[in-house]
């Protein structure tokens, strides 16, 4: 029990607050590498700390982080846990950070049963234990299998066969090398299935991200230079009167936040400060959220003004948003068209206008088809929203990216072949799936070989 | 008269196994059927090849004979998968019949401490679950302190041809025919396994001219590190190869209810990787042709084995086959094909030791134990013969981990696994064959070969030379640098020019650039051997991967490190039933054991643990 675990401990997207629990040695250190606040390592044991989890600079999430020391803790190890407060998807993201950091997934019942193998709960109890971790186990089993029931466990049997089929051919040409008249694997063929396993995982991701969006919805930003009428699109949208809505340019300080549904998805809508050059000291804070807001959105509504020629700020705002999934909505069109729309490239554009409920249904129509919001409403969201399957796919990712990295070295196929088997069998611990023999049988029945 | 040790049987496996005993200074009787067959080669006429090169390798660095009597004995030699990494690549021999057997006698009988009898052994002397004996078929005993079961495919043979059923082992020799039912009454579980041979060829009657031909290579080497090469590259003698065709597949299949196999006279389990030529034809419909492979088996006769054309066919239709290959249209069958069945005891019941669990001092080791091939055997009787030598001088067993030797993959799959048809060593069974290469095997196991007493000082000094200089090698690398001002190393290398100065280390990193062309630009010293070169160019190379490797293999440790002792699996709560059973059966000696036992799931280890803490607790 040397390294370090870490878990989601409480029910995902149940509950405003979510937990993540951290056990280990290292614990403290790995927990304090992503946090921004006091030195974790230097407070007092059984403390709560206020505090933000960044990546480098960016702030991930806000936060408190209970410390606990050995040995008055659950486990009987240095425990702390992570109360988070942005939801499914920050969770997610600060459980992948700490994974990037050292730690790694707890296996089901593991907190438990560490707690029992440090004798933290009375050892003469030990039968009690072993049932728990038997039924958790077999809990877990059961939820993988069945989060996977759907497409995401058919691709990975796909690929798991795909990969098999490779890696018995390079075996069996490092066995039987003297059996001319078996095909020998290249490094093309090799590059080829790379890039073919590497779009299927990508995929999965994809479609794990598409269920996170029906768990979560789209989070969705309204951006703008002030007055082009951010606040009455968000209230037409909404249908209430929420924003607040004036002729004054920066009224709009803090974000609004308000959700509705398109075909059964939500939409999480943000209002944001109009975003100009401002000496206003409250305003700036909004803007600046606005701009940090970006980096967390889903989709990015960038409202310009009809009859109006477009600004430096449109401009930059148009370059910021290049790699967002972005509508430009072009408000006012009720108004002479004064906008030089050639300059705005690559970017999908709707025609609106907020003054009555009809007006901005191009928009709403142009948001379905950029989800592809009606096939999501149809499919049977079997999707892998576990962060733990997830961080195995990503470490497949990586490992392809290592096995990209060897053929560029010139590194011979019966090396990189295993990684290969590494990946063959994290998939396999994904669907739960794999058994030792399956590659020798495979070995056999395929290729005629041996004398 | 009392032994220390009797070794029963003189294959592979039991020359390796006596000779470790009786150079380990302990008074040792060999018995073996007949003189004449020790050490000999019923089967193909090759050592080697991939993994099982490795083997061979690795029972040379632990002072084994295989290695050395191969560089004695063979008549081509060839370095296989040289297009691919160091990981993979082995040696392959193809020994002379004649010449190894001969040479292995030599060795045997100039060897102190060690007796061959001629006999058959029927029974076991045995005491209060502790052997001390051996009964002949006479009816004579001799006792000892050890014993050593490696009795090959002798055990109740039968020679299978068609319908008929001879009974009988390899070359007409007599079967051993009461042994393994007495082992039976011991308390031994008795498996019956099946494999088999194909035809020799008389020499002059092949059509050469419009076969394939496969030479040697043309580079001198070695399998012992011990040895000089023995041979001239010109006179090692070629294989031929040649294709089997659509009227061979018709001949096995319209005779198909003929073969033993097919016609349902066979009980026991063939290996899934030695296929009959009918189990070729059978179960891969499509294919057109299937590769076979003439090997001479010896300078000194006329027989040319042909491999890959293995059958159980009646003798007419053999001939018909036979006749119908390119080549072959005139040949003469000097021997038939037939395929063999044999008794062996389930290697669950074995220590990782090689220690019988029910019957103390008794050690198993070759085909007994369920496994094929020359090299897997040779591997067994060396450490039977070590675990049997460490148990005398009362010491703890030397058992090599997975990630150490395939020897330890080979065994722990053995006692582990257990293993159902004759098992066949594949590096496709390695899980870090990155480490467990043919190069290094003296630096993975020297150390032990020394420690037990069969490396004696000369070549142990020699060993740590070269350790040494490896070391010091890496060392000169890391110093010394290329600089810009290398330009005619760069350009001759064809390698992206360098800004600053790069350490050696990391210019040999480059595909291009390798440490014999960096000895001829002078830029490393010309004093090295080439063994040391090539480990320091492999670790350089291969550094990333080797660290994976070593990384994965520490996982494993974890578990590998938590001993389990001698519990009453009755008494741990909470097992699944069928791991207790499992359990109870194998007695692993470490978790990392228990957790690859098919059966035994990760919440049983879980629970296994808990016991283990709390044992220690009390």
């Amino acid at each position: 029990m040397e390294d370090t675990i870490a878990s989601i401990a409480t029910t995902l997207g149940v509950g405003a607050i979510s937990i993540i629990r951290v056990s280990g040695k290292d614990a403290i250190s790995i927990v304090n590498k992503i946090f921004k606040g006091k030195d974790l390592e230097k407070v007092a044991s059984h403390t709560i700390n206020y505090g933000y989890i960044v990546r480098g600079d960016e702030i991930i999430d806000e936060v408190l982080v209970n410390v606990m020391k050995s040995p008055k803790t659950y486990t009987r190890e240095d425990v702390v846990e992570i109360n988070c407060h942005g939801g499914i998807s920050t969770t997610t993201k600060v459980l992948e950070l700490l994974f990037l950091n050292g730690a790694r997934a707890a296996l089901a019942g593991e907190f438990t049963k560490r707690a029992f193998l440090n004798g933290r709960i009375d050892l003469m109890q030990a039968e009690a234990v072993a049932d728990l971790i038997n039924s958790e186990t077999e809990k877990e089993r059961k939820i993988a299998i069945n989060s996977l029931t759907g497409y995401g466990s058919t691709l990975i049997k796909n690929l798991r066969e795909k990969l098999i089929n490779l890696i018995s051919n390079i075996e069996v040409n490092i066995d039987y090398p003297e059996y001319e008249d078996i095909y020998e694997v290249t490094v093309n063929d090799l590059k080829q299935e790379l890039t073919s396993i590497k779009t299927s995982l990508q995929e999965i991701i994809k479609q794990s991200e598409d269920g996170k969006i029906i768990q979560n919805g789209i989070k969705t930003v309204i951006i703008g230079r002030p007055n082009v009428g951010k606040s009455s699109l968000l209230n037409q949208l909404l249908e209430v009167e929420k924003a607040i809505v004036t002729d004054i340019p920066g009224t709009t300080r803090d974000i609004v936040e308000g959700s509705i549904l398109i075909s059964g998805i939500k939409l999480n809508l943000i209002d944001t400060a109009g975003i100009r050059t401002t000496d206003d000291t409250v305003e700036k804070i909004g803007v600046l959220k606005s701009l940090n807001s970006l980096d967390e959105a889903d989709l990015v509504l960038l409202l310009l003004n009809n009859n109006e020629k477009l600004t430096k700020e449109d401009l930059e705002l148009l370059e910021k948003v290049q790699d967002k999934t972005t509508i430009v909505v072009i408000n006012k069109n009720d108004l002479p068209d004064k906008i030089d729309i050639a300059k705005i490239k690559n970017l999908p554009i709707v025609y609106i206008n907020t003054l009555t409920p009809t007006g901005i249904l191009p928009l709403k129509d142009k948001i379905k088809e950029l989800f592809n919001l009606s096939k999501l409403e149809q499919s049977n969201y079997n999707y892998i929203t576990n962060a733990r399957q997830l961080a195995k796919i990503k470490e497949c990712l990586n490992l392809i990216t290592d096995i990209e990295d060897g053929i560029k070295k010139e590194i011979g196929l019966d090396m990189l072949e295993i990684d290969l088997k590494t990946i063959w069998n994290t998939l396999g611990t994904i669907i739960g799936d794999a058994y030792e023999e399956e590659l020798l049988d495979e070995l056999f029945s395929k290729f005629c070989v041996g004398k | 008269m009392e032994y220390d040790a009797i070794v029963v049987g003189g294959g592979h496996a039991g020359c390796e196994a006596s000779l470790a005993l009786a150079r380990l200074k302990h008074k040792t009787l060999l018995v073996t059927g007949n003189i004449k067959n020790i050490a000999d080669m019923p089967c193909n006429p090759s050592i080697g090849g991939p993994a099982k090169g490795v083997l061979v390798r690795e029972i040379d660095a632990l002072g084994g004979e295989m290695g050395i009597n191969t560089d004695k004995s063979h008549i081509q030699l060839k370095m296989l998968n040289t297009k691919k990494g160091p990981a993979v690549q082995a040696l392959r021999a193809q020994a002379d019949k004649i010449t190894y057997p001969k040479e292995m006698l030599k060795t045997l009988q100039s060897t102190k401490n060690l007796e061959i009898k001629e006999a058959i052994v029927d029974d076991l002397l045995v005491k209060d679950n502790k052997v001390y004996g051996v009964k002949l078929e006479s009816g004579e005993e001799i006792l000892s302190k050890v014993v050593v079961l490696t009795t090959g495919t002798y055990l109740k043979a039968d020679i299978l041809v068609g319908s008929k059923r001879t009974p009988g082992g390899p070359h007409g020799e007599k079967e051993a025919k009461n042994l393994s039912d007495n082992l039976r009454k011991l308390g031994l579980t008795i498996q019956r396994l099946k494999t088999g041979t194909p035809q020799r060829i008389k020499r002059d009657t092949i059509d050469f001219s419009v076969l394939e031909r496969e030479d040697g290579d043309n580079v001198l080497r070695t399998f012992s590190y011990d040895t000089i090469p023995l041979y001239q590259i010109s006179s090692q003698v070629p294989c031929y190869l040649t294709y089997t065709n659509e009227e061979t597949h018709k001949i096995i299949r319209d005779n198909l209810n003929k073969s033993s196999m097919y016609g349902g006279y066979v009980r026991g389990i063939g290996p899934r990787y030695c296929p009959s030529i009918e189990d070729k034809v059978v179960k891969f419909k499509d294919k057109e042709r299937h590769q076979l492979f003439l090997e001479p088996e010896s300078l000194y006769y006329d027989d040319i084995y042909l491999q890959g054309f293995s059958t159980s066919m009646p003798h007419d239709i053999q001939e018909k086959m036979v006749h119908s290959l390119k080549g072959l249209e005139h040949a003469e069958i000097l021997k038939y094909a037939y395929a063999i069945e044999y008794d062996a005891i389930d290697p669950l019941e074995m220590q990782a030791s090689l220690e019988n669990k029910k019957i103390a001092n008794l050690f198993t080791a070759g085909q007994i134990n369920g496994t094929s091939g020359y090299e897997e055997a040779a591997a067994q009787g060396l450490m039977a013969g070590i675990n049997a030598s460490l148990k005398l001088r009362g010491l703890d067993p030397l058992i090599l981990k997975r990630d150490e030797a395939y020897i330890g993959v080979l065994i722990d799959d053995l006692v582990t696994k257990g293993t159902k048809e004759p098992y066949r060593m594949l590096t496709s069974r390695a899980e870090y064959r990155l480490l467990l290469r043919h190069d290094n095997a003296d630096i993975r196991l020297r150390e032990y070969g020394h420690q037990v007493g069969l490396i004696d000082e000369k070549r142990y000094q020699k060993f740590q030379n070269k350790l040494k200089q490896i070391e010091e090698l890496k060392e000169y690398l890391k110093e010394k640098k290329i600089l810009p001002s290398d330009k005619v190393i760069i350009e001759e290398l064809q390698t992206t020019p360098i800004l600053d100065g790069l350490t050696l280390y990391e210019f040999l990193k480059r595909p291009e650039v390798t440490l014999t062309k960096l000895v001829s630009f002078g830029k490393v010293p010309n004093s090295y051997p080439k063994e040391v070169l090539e480990q320091v160019e492999i670790f350089v190379k291969y550094e990333g991967y080797i660290k994976k490797a070593l990384k994965e293999a520490s996982k494993l440790k974890e578990l590998e490190s938590i001993k389990i002792p001698d519990i009453d699996y009755q008494e741990v709560p909470n097992l699944a039933s069928e791991a207790r059973q499992k359990l109870l059966a194998i007695k692993p000696l470490t978790l990392g054991q228990a957790s690859r036992i098919s059966g035994v799931n990760p919440s049983d280890i879980a629970v296994l643990n808990i016991y283990l803490k709390r044992l220690k607790h009390d």
